[in-house]
């Protein structure tokens, strides 16, 4: 049966279909290689999702090598629905990238970005998929350098040192988690996850398990863009280009925290994380700071690109918040506000793409109404907004809603309030853009409304956000689980 | 079942209306026929609601989350203000008519497609059958009727959108939100039930504070000092504030205070743990000071919005006096302030098409010359003061009662004073429009003429409401006192 080896398909189509797009070349069949790799990754998650949910874990053995020696690949409902979320963004952006990058790069430098694009989601399919703690390591790599050679091929010259930046950043993330599985392999003598959550207890009281501990959690952080590791974040988001914007802020940082997740509950425990290193405080801390720093500084910029930017970042910190809760509703709030995140930063990134496909710029000044020339795009980024502000009838207000009922269990009244408060800040910035476009008058120049093979993708997510919205019982049902799958309570 | 279709149809019935409205956008009289048609259709569905009184129907819209339906039901005090909010919706979209066509305003379809998303929303609000559903909905009127008041465009107009939109999502978020989860977190539901649901579910300590946060999270009741954002939706044209700023969005807002008072905490554990108290000296306050403000006005809508603000208070202090009585003349002052308020408002807008003036001290003696805006403008007034022959004088009457069963003497002299505060910025208007000798020279005033016909027949209407709401009050009394009984 095909099915069984669906574990190690997810990682193995895209690699294949990478280097075929070197060979081919030609955009449009690059396009659709990329583009039907990526719906088949997104079938197959589905499914590994449902398996996982309805019959329990899915173990497979790559090259049918038993786990200790062999490379193991382990499917739970947590990483399963992190997979649906890569696949299923980078198939929407895919879509909706065909028409933004021919726009952004021209035609003979195309067939890199879906090289690049396809190795990309390998390395974010296969870090989320892995049982082994090594593994994750390669696939970073994979991710990373792939994802320095997307930021590259942004519009602007500015790219090259923003994925310069990104790389050194990058790298020192990437050099921390090696040396923090090194110091565990050294300590248990294992790479597989299960077996290093079985042997770690023994031995969690050595300061070396505690170094390892400490030199995971600040690499995955910087992955991640955790406050105040975030420094590449904004320079990467802006000027790499608008899809693949769009893709990295819908699944990479996603990634990220769910390594985060999979390192301190699964491979530590709940009680080594949280009591012994007292991460949640930590975690709490900087997940307000984030929020309420990064919202700020968002406030104030002049290039909307950046400013959502800047809005990823603390919108990453409440997602930490919910992991520093460190409750199931706590957790089950993080997972739904991977979900929710994705939905809505790629809408709102693609819903930006369109706008530069028709007036090359997304300074704010030169949005001026934009609202009445290109009023559907327009609208998609109005609706996204409200997503990110976190309107009720939009997905964002259920991760809100979420993470004010898991400080409400415990009792924080002020950590309820400052998560509302701080969605006003984010009406705030979103309302420039609102204002810009609504209440400004037009340049006389003449801009039409984006093509519709931009639009549709964007509206597809748009609906979603609302779809979601309205209807949570599924997502919150899988994140449900998948916290307590971590806590191990079920 | 036929009930369950029809509370799901109050919805459907406008957002439906609004999409004919765009697609009619370009053949303004099969718009305005659109917008009419709709909300008559709406008004017969509200009333075939009110036939079904055989118990309380609930349709479920859809359900988010897990043991949290978006649900409506028929409930008395939602139908009466649905009823309020649906039937001043056909005089309104009329009075508009004229309004928009006098003004030669721009985008006309937009205004009326954002005002039949706004009603379905208030008529969302009105059926809701638990908290969240009134909070969802609440939350899309405030965001539906935002493009109604920034409809100018103008830089004043931004500015007045933000302030409207800041207060309003502000005390929403931050308050009303975390009232409400904290709510879910203890009660385990919340339906709306008689009697409240939060008896022995919550300290009582912690009492007071749940009222402040519901009172002030619902910033469209325009408690102070979160009421700045009604005096900066008067920039808006004047059937939005007609409507909108007099009827649908403030009534929402005291209507939620209202229902979370007499269905969540039960007006029986509020007066046990005492824990009213002290929000009923901020609404007695807010009355008094209001009114003050009023005083000090002379452009006509600013004084309108601030007596808005003034009532509104009479409602929520009505609410807070915790018995019975106050709480059926609370749900009185929302149908009759209604009538009275839209127009006084609808006056404005007439005089503002007819002669383009804004401020009282210009519109001297202009009762010469626009008779019947001017009666109008009488009787309007007359409602708001509460006398005799106009509907205000019953709610007035039940909520001074209240006061006085509940012993609140200094409650009742913040009636009393109020009402001479009333008079006192209130009857100026019609007194300088009939008694006072037009500032301008003949020639001029001469031209000045009534509004356009569908703007006076709304006002017209409107105002013969007050009259009939004295006569025939006894249906609302008997609908009002089916809810605060239980």
């Amino acid at each position: 049966m095909i099915s069984t080896h669906f574990p190690v398909l997810q990682v193995a189509l895209p690699l294949l279909a990478a280097p075929a797009c070197v060979v081919f070349r030609q955009a449009t069949v690059t396009w659709l290689l990329a583009l039907s790799v990526s719906c088949i990754s997104f079938l197959i998650s589905i499914s590994l999702l449902w398996q996982a949910y309805s019959t329990g874990e899915i173990r497979y053995e790559l090259g049918g090598w038993a786990a200790p020696w062999g490379i193991e690949y382990k499917v739970d409902v947590v990483n399963a629905f992190v997979l649906v979320i890569v696949s299923g963004m980078s198939s929407v952006v895919l879509v909706y990238a065909r028409e933004s990058l021919r726009y952004e790069l021209g035609i003979r430098r195309i067939h890199l970005a879906y090289t690049g694009w396809l190795l990309c989601l390998t390395g974010l399919l296969g870090i989320t998929v892995t049982g082994d703690a090594f593994n994750v390591f390669v696939f970073l790599e994979i991710s990373s350098l792939s994802s320095y050679l997307l930021i590259s091929l942004g519009p602007d010259r500015r790219a090259l040192t923003a994925a310069f930046q990104y790389l050194v950043m990058g790298t020192i993330g990437a050099t921390f988690i090696l040396i923090g599985v090194g110091l565990l392999y050294m300590m248990t003598g294992t790479l597989n996850m299960a077996d290093l959550s079985e042997r770690i207890p023994a031995v969690s009281h050595t300061t070396t398990v505690h170094a390892a501990f400490a030199f995971l959690a600040l690499g995955i952080a910087l992955k991640a863009a955790v406050f105040p590791l975030h420094y590449w974040l904004p320079n990467a988001y802006t000027y790499a280009p608008s899809a693949v914007t769009a893709f990295m802020a819908a699944s990479a940082t996603k990634v990220s925290i769910y390594l985060l997740l999979r390192f301190f509950f699964d491979i530590f425990s709940e009680s080594f994380s949280l009591r012994t290193m007292r991460l949640n405080e930590i975690l709490l801390i900087m997940g307000v700071v984030a929020i309420f720093s990064m919202s700020l500084v968002a406030i104030y910029q002049h290039n909307v690109k950046r400013m959502l930017a800047y809005s990823s970042v603390a919108q990453v910190g409440y997602m930490v918040l919910g992991i520093g809760l460190a409750s199931p509703t706590g957790i089950t709030a993080a997972i739904l506000h991977l979900f929710n995140h994705a939905l809505m930063k790629g809408a709102l990134f693609m819903a930006l793409g369109c706008m530069f496909y028709r007036i090359k710029s997304l300074e704010l000044n030169d949005l001026a109404g934009i609202g009445r020339t290109m009023p559907w795009t327009t609208m998609a980024f109005v609706v996204g907004g409200l997503s990110l502000i976190g309107v009720p009838l939009t997905v964002g207000f259920v991760s809100k809603w979420y993470l004010i009922l898991a400080a409400l269990e415990r009792d924080w009244w002020w950590l309820a309030v400052l998560v509302v408060a701080s969605s006003l800040l984010a009406v705030v910035y979103i309302w420039r853009v609102v204002e810009a476009a609504y209440f400004k008058p037009a340049p006389n120049t003449e801009v039409n409304e984006a093509p519709l093979s931009l639009l549709i993708p964007t509206w597809l997510l748009i609906v979603a956000n609302v779809y979601f919205g309205i209807n949570a019982q599924l997502t919150i049902d899988f994140a449900s689980v998948a916290a307590a799958d971590l806590l191990g309570l079920r | 079942m036929e009930t369950q279709i029809a509370l799901i149809l109050t919805i459907l019935i406008p957002l439906f209306g609004a999409v004919l409205i765009a697609a009619a956008g370009s053949q303004p009289n099969l718009r305005e026929a659109v917008t009419i048609g709709t909300s008559v259709l709406l008004f017969l569905q509200v009333l075939f609601l009110l036939e079904q009184s055989d118990g309380q129907a609930v349709a479920v819209l859809a359900t988010p989350f897990p043991g949290l339906p978006l649900s409506l039901s028929t409930e008395p005090l939602g139908l009466l203000f649905a009823t309020v909010a649906s039937g001043l919706w056909i005089i309104t979209s009329i009075y508009s008519i004229g309004y928009m066509r006098g003004n030669n305003e721009q985008h006309q379809t937009r205004f009326y497609v954002f005002f039949a998303i706004s009603i379905a929303a208030a008529m969302g609000v009105a059926l809701s059958a638990n908290v969240f559903t009134l909070f969802v909905f609440y939350e899309v009127l405030t965001l539906s009727t935002y493009p109604l008041v920034t409809h100018k465009g103008t830089d004043e107009a931004r500015q007045g959108g933000r302030v409207y939109l800041g207060i309003l999502l502000a005390t929403s978020f931050s308050f009303f939100l975390v009232a409400l989860v904290w709510t879910w977190n203890a009660a385990g539901h919340l339906d709306f039930t008689a009697g409240g649901i939060l008896k022995g579910k919550i300290d009582p300590a912690f009492l007071p504070l749940l009222v402040a946060l519901y009172l002030f999270g619902i910033g469209k009741a325009a408690l102070m000092p979160f009421h700045r954002w009604l005096p900066a939706a008067m920039v808006a044209p004047t059937p939005v504030s007609a409507l909108l700023h007099a009827v649908a969005v403030v009534k929402a807002g005291v209507f939620s205070v209202l229902k979370i008072t007499v269905y969540v905490f039960g007006i029986d554990f509020l007066r046990e743990t005492g824990a009213n108290r002290w929000m009923m000296w901020v609404a007695a306050a807010t009355v008094i000071l209001a009114s003050l403000v009023a005083l000090t006005k002379d452009n006509l809508k600013a004084r309108l919005a601030y007596s808005t603000v003034s009532q509104l208070s009479y409602i929520v202090l009505g609410a807070m006096l915790v018995n019975s009585v106050a709480v059926v003349g609370a749900g009185m002052h929302i149908a009759t302030h209604a009538l009275g308020k839209i127009t006084l408002f609808f006056c404005a807008g007439a005089i503002y098409v007819a002669t383009h003036k804004t401020e009282i001290s210009d519109m001297d003696g202009l009762g010469r010359s626009m008779p019947i805006t001017y009666a109008a403008m009488l009787i309007g007034c007359l409602s708001i003061i509460g006398l005799p022959l106009t509907g205000g004088f019953w709610s007035k009457w039940y909520l001074m009662l209240g006061a006085a069963s509940a012993e609140q003497w200094a409650m009742l002299a913040v009636f009393l004073i109020s009402t001479l505060l009333n008079v006192a910025y209130l009857m100026v208007i019609p007194i300088r429009g009939f008694l006072f000798p037009p500032r301008s020279t003949p020639a001029t005033s001469n031209a000045i003429r009534e509004a356009p016909f569908p703007s006076v027949a709304a006002l017209a209407v409107t105002a013969v409401g007050c009259i009939v709401v004295f006569f025939y009050a006894q249906p609302l009394y008997r609908l009002l006192t089916e809810m605060s009984t239980g």
